[in-house]
Order: C-alpha cells, then sequence, then structure tokens
C-alpha cells in the first residue's frame, strides 16, 4: 500500500515538497553549457585582440551574437540553480532563507537580462 | 514539557578528510565562484554595449592586479567545475563508481584544470595578451 496522494504521484512530489525538476534542470543546463562555455572561451582566445571594435565587432556577428544569448541564458539558469541549493543548505532561519532565494531569483534575471539586452543592442548595432 | 537533546546522526567532523568529500566541497566553492564571474561577464558585455569609455573603464578593472587574479581563479575554477561536473554527469548514469574509478577521475578533475588553466594563460602570453 502505498501513502501518497494520487495527486502528489501525479506531480512527482515526496517529501522534499518538490519533483525531480531542480535535479534534472539542473543536468540538462549543465550537459547544455559544455559546448556554450568552451565556444565562449576559445573564441575569446582566438580573437585578435580584445579591443573595443574587434569585440563589437565579434558580437555583430549573427552566430556569436546568438550563441552568446544563449550562454548567458543557460549559464544564469544553472546558476540560480545552484546558488539555491547551497542558500537552501547553509542559511537555517525561515526568513532569512526566503530573502535570500527570492533575491538570487531577482539577482539572476536582472543581470541575465541585462546582459542578454546588451548583446542584442550590439547584435543589432545599435 | 522537558525538551531533551535528540540523538543527531554522525555529522561532517567525524568524518576522516578525504579526496571525495574535498572535491565535492571545490565544486560548490568553484560553482558559487562563478556565480560571481556570471556577474563580471554580464558587466563586460553591459559595458560593451555602452560606449568605448565604459568599455575602457572596465577593462582597465579586469586589468588591475585584482582582476588579473580574480580572471586567474575564474579559468581554474571554469575548468575544474566542468572536468568535476562531467564527473557528476557519468555518475548519474551509473559509471565510475568503483573505489578505483573515483579516486582517479578526481584526480583527473584536478590535475587537468590546473594543466588546462596553465595553457590558457600561457596562450595568452604567449600572443602577448598579459
Amino acid at each position: 500500500m502505498s501513502l501518497r496522494s494520487p495527486l502528489g504521484r501525479v506531480l512527482g512530489l515526496g517529501s522534499a515538497k518538490s519533483g525531480t525538476g531542480h535535479w534534472w534542470g539542473q543536468r540538462v543546463s549543465a550537459l547544455a553549457l559544455i559546448p556554450l562555455s568552451l565556444w565562449f572561451v576559445f573564441s575569446l582566445l582566438l580573437l585578435p585582440n580584445l579591443d573595443y571594435a574587434t569585440a563589437r565587432a565579434w558580437l555583430h556577428w549573427p552566430v556569436s551574437g546568438f550563441l552568446a544569448i544563449l550562454l548567458v541564458a543557460v549559464a544564469a539558469y544553472h546558476s540560480y540553480l545552484g546558488t539555491t541549493v547551497v542558500v537552501e543548505d547553509y542559511v537555517h532561519s525561515e526568513g532569512y532563507k526566503l530573502l535570500g532565494l527570492l533575491l538570487l531569483r531577482f539577482l539572476h534575471v536582472l543581470v541575465g537580462g541585462a546582459a542578454i539586452f546588451a548583446i542584442l543592442l550590439i547584435a543589432f548595432g545599435i | 514539557m522537558p525538551v531533551r537533546a535528540r540523538p543527531l546522526s554522525p555529522h561532517l567532523l567525524i568524518y576522516r578528510w578525504q579526496i571525495g568529500n574535498t572535491l565535492s566541497i571545490l565544486h560548490r566553492v568553484t560553482g558559487v565562484f562563478l556565480g560571481l564571474g556570471f556577474l563580471a561577464l554580464s558587466f563586460w558585455f553591459v559595458a560593451l554595449a555602452t560606449d568605448a569609455r565604459s568599455y575602457r573603464t572596465a577593462t582597465h578593472l579586469f586589468a588591475s592586479p585584482l582582476g588579473w587574479l580574480a580572471l586567474l581563479g575564474w579559468t581554474f575554477a571554469f575548468f575544474y567545475h566542468l572536468l568535476n561536473g562531467v564527473r557528476h554527469l557519468l555518475w548519474d548514469v551509473g559509471r565510475g563508481f568503483e573505489r578505483v574509478e573515483r579516486s582517479l577521475s578526481g584526480w583527473i578533475a584536478v590535475i587537468g584544470a590546473i594543466v588546462l588553466t596553465l595553457c590558457v594563460w600561457a596562450l595568452l602570453w604567449h600572443f602577448e595578451r598579459l
């Protein structure tokens, strides 16, 4: 006999009050970050220099602009998931934990959004 | 009602320090540090989108002694978190759990990260970017 409610089973919820969504999202974003981050690091290394004009011309090229946006989006998601676990593990007071988790969520959306907007501006030559 | 201290399961301090837990902690530390690197990267993108003067200010910050140190740290953190992350992904599909495999893959992650960091900075030096 199972003590789990039918609704809990459908939602994949256990005693942790959440399903495998967080765990799976961390793995999928990790997998996506392997090629994206390596592409970014080695692209920067292979540029002739990192002058203002060179860096802008590089991001203005559609392929690099697009991949840079993907990198920022996936990295923000992966970092959000990871740092969330750190706060959940080490911040024991419920109030500070909630505050920390909210701050992390806002910070990642704000910073990731700003970076993506910046790349779009460069990509469209504004 | 008197509250009695409940028995606790053995915690961190009771275990012998070894490679497995060290690398696990290092994975977390490098992860959080890379989160800061993500902030710095976004700052770089925003400065690049703003104007030449802001970009110069940003590159000056990255080229300061503290900036170089942070970039060196981020290079190592990046490669370590990447290699150890692959190790975790292999565990997730059920591979590499044997005693020898566990410690061998751990050492590959650490030494590989150091070697790759040195390679990247040697390239930077070779192309006279330092």
